[in-house]
């Protein structure tokens, strides 16, 4: 099988996955369009994670390559083969529904086993399995409990061991873990990635959540109004965004004026290279990281294009980011804790930008800093 | 105020009906326990429940039917519950009983081949089986959209979510749809039942021999007509009374996974009640009986 898509490469190997493509998917509701045409592959094995906004199409995404939905265009393949007529109950997928769905008239350890029932699996090994998977969420004491007398996040593990207890083909998860807590939630997150891999499972992935995208995705897709706005590994992603929609919702930016001269973007006397290197002359925001934002020295009262004067800091651990005002401006900096810390809020400091290559936006309604 | 007014008009009727001059009582209790009326009864049930079979067994191909994508099946259902809603049940009982006098043979075969059976529509269509097939068949069309109401009732994303773990559309319609869709059905159907206990002395008309038509044939002979009427009354209220408790232990029981905890039943709170008058008096009213016969005996 042969994956058109970059970044696969560096997935780790894979035994019962099956190859899932998304050709040109397009789906409409009365006024709306929630898919415009996304294609996308999945090698076998592969867990990719669909990040965008709320309302950017990632559920009708799911839905459409669960089964569950009919498609206005566009095509879903298995493996090689096409199932974009075949009915939900024969794709052999695991899916998690945002809204948990579990069925109320039974107990959390029916939920689970009751998959397995279709899937001639026999009564001691279904049990088994069902229990194994409750443990593996944590909930073996609530076994009993029938849905309602479960909290919103219990119920939410109890929908993951139910789709993960049947060993599907291609497990699809829309927002799994969005009603936990942040421990469990890294906790499961990880679960998650580790029977991923064990099994082979091709999986996707959808949340909110960036960091937990970029945690556990081989690669990560980044949607804006029904359409896949870029697509590679995490750190690609974060680190060269293909767009400026994707620089600012994957991350946090500094929005500089600048001026296009000559195949560079000149920001507040810093020349630097872009990423669209087909941009014409003339002026335009610049997108830059906290990282590529550094520290240049002490700032004296003279005034320079980065000089400033740092009015908070949030430690982050090994680094943390500042925020400095520069007159007109304010930019965040990601600094060395050590140096934040000889740099309290009022003392000034002189910055320096990066040379790595930036991405530019020409768009007149934006306001020229964030 | 308004209580005591009202128990005060109770107790005067009972008082004028228990001394009418012309009200044998000791008819009534005479023939409480005839073996006729015993008979009776007995036929009352069955056809009550054969009556309430067909309705529920029809009533739930009819709607799910009715709620088939196809335009021609739901289309038959439609109709089905159309006509048999739209006219009377004492005709259809009496259609049934009396279709051998313009049908007097009712045949089965294959076109075309010498397979073929064929028999009296009067020996088919008995008294007994035209009352159950009047009575079933009509009570189909109401149970079809009571069936459709609790079918409706369930959340599409129950449905979805059976699919996605590989359950064809019959085996989600049986394992989780219904199920669930249960706990509508069956109030409704409750009342059904009990209805139709009464309903079934219409079978009256095809002289099948229960409850109410005993009671008459017995009148007439002696005359005592509202000491019979009694009679017959009498074991109406005993069995829709048991048909009621019946009722609310199904719901009890359907009702489970949508409450975080069901109430106490009846008998629980009477021995919770119990309990608490043999409590010390000086108790805080909100404050919860001690003793075994609270919570946790509900979940078996
Ligand atoms: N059944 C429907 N009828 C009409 N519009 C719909 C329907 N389902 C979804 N939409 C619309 O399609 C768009 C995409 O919806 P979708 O549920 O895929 O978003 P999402 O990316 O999953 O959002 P969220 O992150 O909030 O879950 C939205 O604008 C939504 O209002
Ligand atoms: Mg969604």
């Amino acid at each position: 099988m042969v994956s058109s898509s970059s970044g696969a490469s560096s997935r780790p190997s894979a035994r019962a996955g099956v190859e899932v493509r998304l050709e040109d998917l397009k789906r409409r509701y009365a006024g709306v369009t929630a898919l415009d045409g996304l294609s996308l592959t999945l090698a076998p094995g592969e867990l990719v994670a669909l990040l965008g906004p709320s309302g950017c199409g990632k559920t009708t995404a799911l839905r459409l390559v669960a089964g569950l939905e009919e498609t206005d265009g566009g095509r879903v393949v298995f493996g090689g083969e096409d199932v974009t007529n075949v009915p939900a109950n024969k794709r052999e997928i695991g899916m998690v529904f945002q809204a948990y769905s579990l069925f109320p008239h039974m107990t959390a350890m029916q939920n689970v086993a009751f998959g397995m029932q279709l899937h001639r699996v026999g009564v001691a090994e279904r049990r088994k399995r069902a229990s194994d998977m409750l443990e593996l969420v944590g909930l073996s004491p609530h076994a009993h409990k029938y849905a309602h007398q479960l909290s919103g996040g219990q119920q939410q593990r109890v929908a993951l061991a139910r789709a993960l207890a049947i060993k599907p083909k291609v497990l699809l998860l829309d927002e799994p873990l969005s009603a936990l807590d942040a421990k469990v939630r890294a906790r499961l997150r990880d679960e998650i990635r580790r029977v991923q891999l064990e099994v082979g499972t091709t999986t996707l992935f959808v949340t909110h959540d960036q960091e937990e995208a970029l945690a556990i995705a081989d690669r990560v897709g980044v949607m804006q109004s029904g359409r896949l706005e870029q697509l590679g590994p995490p750190m690609t992603v974060y680190s060269r965004p293909a767009t400026p929609f994707v620089a600012s919702f994957v991350g946090l930016t500094n929005r500089l004026n600048g001026v296009v001269r000559d195949g560079a973007v000149e920001v507040r006397g810093t020349r630097l290279p872009l990423v669209q290197t087909d941009a014409t002359n003339g002026p335009a925001v610049a997108l830059v990281r906290p990282e590529a934002v550094t520290l240049a020295g002490e700032g004296d009262s003279t005034p320079g294009p980065l000089n400033g004067t740092v009015i908070a800091t949030a430690f982050l651990g090994a680094t943390s980011r500042v925020t400095v005002d520069l007159g007109d401006v304010t930019v965040l900096a990601q600094l060395a804790t050590s140096d934040a810390a000889a740099h309290p809020a009022g003392t000034r400091v002189r910055l320096a930008l990066r040379p790595d290559p930036v991405l530019i936006e020409r768009d007149e309604a934006a306001p020229d800093h964030g | 105020m308004a209580a005591v007014l009202v128990l005060a008009i109770i107790a005067g009727i009972a008082y004028t009906m228990a001394t009418a001059p012309n009200l044998r009582w000791e008819a009534v209790g005479h023939f409480l326990f005839q073996r006729l009326i015993l008979q009776g009864i007995v036929i009352t049930l069955e056809l009550t429940a054969l009556a309430m079979l067909i309705g529920i067994v029809l009533g739930a191909i009819v709607a799910v039917m009715r709620l088939s994508p196809n335009p021609v099946v739901s289309s038959v259902s439609w109709c089905y519950i159309w006509f048999f809603r739209g006219t009377p049940v004492l005709v259809q009982i009496f259609f049934w009983y009396n279709l051998a006098t313009v049908l007097p043979y009712v045949g089965l075969g294959i076109p075309f081949t010498p397979i073929h059976w064929q028999a009296p529509t009067n020996s088919l269509i008995a008294p007994f089986m035209a009352a159950t097939l009047g009575l079933g068949l009509n009570e189909a069309a109401y149970m079809a959209e009571i069936v459709r109401a609790g079918i409706i009732s369930v959340e599409h994303g129950q449905t979805e979510a059976a699919q996605a773990l590989g359950m064809t559309r019959l085996l989600v319609m049986r394992r989780i749809v219904l199920p669930q869709a249960m706990r509508v059905i069956i109030p409704p159907t409750g009342n059904e039942t009990i209805s139709m206990l009464k309903t079934s002395s219409l079978a009256f008309v095809a002289s099948v021999p229960e409850l109410f038509t005993r009671s008459q044939q017995i009148a007439s002979a002696n005359y005592d007509v509202i000491e019979l009427a009694i009679v017959a009354s009498i074991w109406y209220l005993a069995m829709t009374s048991i048909l009621t408790v019946g009722q609310y232990y199904l719901e009890r029981y359907f009702g489970r996974g949508s409450l975080r905890e069901l109430p106490p039943t009846p008998l629980q709170r009477f021995r919770r009640m119990l309990l608490t008058f043999h409590a010390p008096p000086p108790m805080p009213p909100d404050v919860a009986p001690p003793g075994p016969a609270v919570p946790g005996s509900e979940h078996r």
